[in-house]
């Protein structure tokens, strides 16, 4: 064939591309939009699809959250202890500092930002609802805390398998932690995302969220403190209903055969238990009610 | 609805007295207009209820009373179908700086139900619709204005919507940027072959772009005609000369030779759109083809330099603040009144009696100037 031939094929392709192709395919509705703003918001909660600089805080956080894990599994296969030196429900407690960073730093990154750069009313314009964001979030922001959580619990049960741990044990040993991180993660995403909704500004958001998680918990802890010391014990387990990683820490105590990280140890009891996971669960619904109004309103 | 019996009469919108009542405002008021397909140009002042339209008219915001219907569908009721297959870009900025556009569009493909590997060849087709090459893979936090608008109209036709709603697509772009932009939106309708309903608050942006026009003021209809009406009434020239050793002030002399050749002729100081002018620039009422002529006839006459020519663009205040002006602060006006007969004609098809302010309305050029 002679090379114009093909040159003028090639032309005349190419023209035939620029040409406005019309789009005959399936449209998949609302639920499959719901569906892919949670996973874009779970991706970016990770840094995914996102800049490399946002990629380095969540990455770093998840780092040091499964390092003592892996450290942890290290020793105990090394030393072949009969059991692991943490429990998998308190694992959490102890690293609450890493979530609670986690958590202030990726909340209003999920939120704000769709505030600030007014892409909330685009959101709008497509085919889903208010109700389709709220929950899309909210479902993104807690899977991605129970990502941060539930890595460290699989690192260890693995490695307390390699180590020849009570099978037994340790499987119901890791599904009560999978429980209480499952719990932890719904209502750490619920008051964050809460919080992050209030403003446009990440920087608050990400303030607010600390403080919240901080001061609640400091509070709570001197206030517990304090009550040991002067012989009240009765108190010392009711205090804990106030502040999240306390509430988190009653529920597991009471129902997930966790030991309890208050002082003394004293834990609430199956009854008082019960008062935690009311409140656990109505926090977890009032956020969502929250932010439910909160987008009704925002609109375009 | 009752009248889809051909392509050619389907109305892609149709409003039947519909209202919007706030507590303290009423948005709109019993507005009742029917909108075929093509280029459709919405123009009003800010606040004469564009936006509040627009939301009612994508099913997110409920009617206080009328009906509302968007490609056959109830706003009231299919505001999710209506979203499917239509377009929305907003007036206001609302791109995330730390994504590429790429990235971005695909994201709101998916969001209008388009499957992962449909949105993103859709995305590549479209952002090269709209004119963004290479550019659409870096983060749009360092886009020109006029990049962000492409991005912007790109996520509204990216699902390939029948009909696209475009709020003020031309703010903030410097004038090539907005022919552009008006040229793309042209292309949408005649290339695409999707309805556009585009608002501005720039009648003569909206001229050149769309077939129909409808104006609403105070949420009141206060026209709906084709395109070639508001022409009609609305055309007139900018004209800038210099100066000659022979006629050292050129723009006097060519105001009178043009005074003489029976053209009605006003000092601009400040063009209509808000860009600065200058004492130099005439503005010229167009009566017929010949006008131009006529303008360069004089012109080279006179010897004078033409430093430019075109169509100025009338601000749509023109039209609806006729009524205020006749009373209120536009003094300087009532010398224009005599000088301006056919300007009359501006507000025939206005629902509200406008008398002599009609003549105000056109000589606001002049107005402008002389605030």
């Amino acid at each position: 064939m002679p090379p114009e031939t093909v040159t003028q094929q090639q032309r005349a392709d190419v023209i035939h591309n620029i040409g406005y192709r019309h789009y005959d395919g399936p449209r998949l509705g609302r639920a499959y939009a719901r569906r892919s703003l949670f996973s874009q918001s779970l991706r970016g909660a990770y840094g995914l699809g996102r800049s490399a600089k946002s990629k380095v805080a969540p990455m770093l956080l998840f780092a040091v959250m499964c390092a003592p894990a892996a450290i942890i599994v290290a020793v105990a296969i090394a030393t072949k202890v009969d059991k692991l030196p943490v429990e998998y429900t308190r694992y959490a407690i102890m690293l609450q500092a890493v979530i609670g960073l986690y958590t202030a730093s990726q909340a209003p990154q999920s939120v704000s930002r769709d505030l600030r750069f007014k892409t909330v009313p685009l959101y709008f314009s497509r085919p889903i609802e208010a109700m389709d964001y709220v929950v899309a979030k909210f479902a993104a922001m807690a899977s991605s805390l129970f990502i941060l959580t539930g890595a460290p619990l699989l690192i260890l049960y693995v490695g307390a398998l390699l180590a020849k741990l009570d099978f037994a044990d340790q499987t119901k040993g890791f599904a009560q932690g999978l429980i209480s991180v499952a719990l932890l993660s719904l209502l750490f995403a619920g008051i964050s995302l809460v919080v992050a909704a209030l403003t446009p500004r990440r920087g608050f958001g990400v303030a607010a969220v600390i403080a919240l998680l901080t001061i609640s918990y400091g509070a709570v802890s001197a206030v517990q403190a304090i009550a040991w010391d002067q012989g009240n014990s009765g108190p010392v387990s009711w205090i804990g209903l106030f502040s999240p990683i306390t509430i988190i820490d009653g529920v597991q105590t009471a129902f997930l055969g966790a030991t309890s990280s208050f002082p003394g140890g004293v834990g609430p009891g199956t009854g008082t238990g019960f008062v935690y996971v009311l409140v656990l669960l109505g926090l977890i619904a009032g956020s969502y009610g929250l932010l439910m109004r909160r987008y009704r309103k925002v609109g375009l | 609805m009752a009248d889809t019996t051909t392509v050619e009469h389907v109305t892609v919108i149709a409003t039947e007295s519909l209202s919007k009542r706030f507590p303290r405002v009423t948005a709109l008021d019993r507005l009742s207009v029917d909108i075929a397909p093509g280029v459709t140009g919405l123009v009003g002042a800010n606040g004469a209820g564009k936006s509040t339209l627009i939301k009612i008219l994508l099913g997110l915001s409920p009617a206080s009373e009328g009906r509302a219907s968007v490609l056959g569908l109830d706003v009231a009721k299919d505001g999710s179908a209506i979203r499917e297959s239509v377009g929305y870009m907003p007036e206001h900025d609302c791109l995330p700086p730390d994504v590429s556009a790429t990235e971005f569009v695909v994201h709101m493909a998916r969001m209008s139900g388009l499957p992962p590997s449909a949105a993103r060849e859709r995305t590549a087709d479209t952002l090269r619709h709209v004119g963004l090459y290479e550019e659409r893979y870096r983060p749009m936090g360092g886009y020109s204005t006029g990049m962000k608008q492409r991005v912007k109209l790109a996520q509204a036709l990216v699902h390939d919507p029948r009909l696209v709603l475009l709020d003020e697509p031309t703010n903030g772009l410097d004038p090539v940027g907005r022919d552009e932009m008006l040229g793309l939106i042209r292309r949408v309708h005649t290339d695409f072959g999707i309805s556009v309903l585009v608002t501005s608050h720039l009648l003569g942006e909206l001229e050149r772009t769309c077939d129909h026009v409808v104006v609403i003021d105070g949420g009141k209809l206060l026209r709906s005609s084709s395109t070639s009406d508001f022409t009609q009434a609305t055309a007139s020239l900018a004209v800038e000369v210099t100066d000659t050793t022979d006629h050292p002030d050129g723009t006097k002399a060519l105001r009178t030779a043009l005074d003489r050749a029976g053209l009605t002729v006003q000092p601009a100081g400040r063009d209509a759109d808000g860009t600065p002018g200058s004492d130099h620039v005439l503005l010229v009422d167009v009566a017929s083809e010949e006008t131009y002529d006529t303008v360069r006839d004089t012109i080279a006459d006179l010897g004078l330099g033409l430093v430019r020519m075109e169509q100025r663009r009338h601000r749509i205040a023109e039209i609806f603040r006729s009524d205020d002006d006749a009373d209120a602060s536009h003094a300087p006006d009532a010398s224009h009144a005599p000088d301006a007969p056919d300007a009359s004609n501006a507000p025939d098809g206005m629902t509200k009696p406008a008398g002599p302010a009609g003549a105000s309305a056109h000589g606001n050029g002049g107005a402008v100037d002389a605030a």
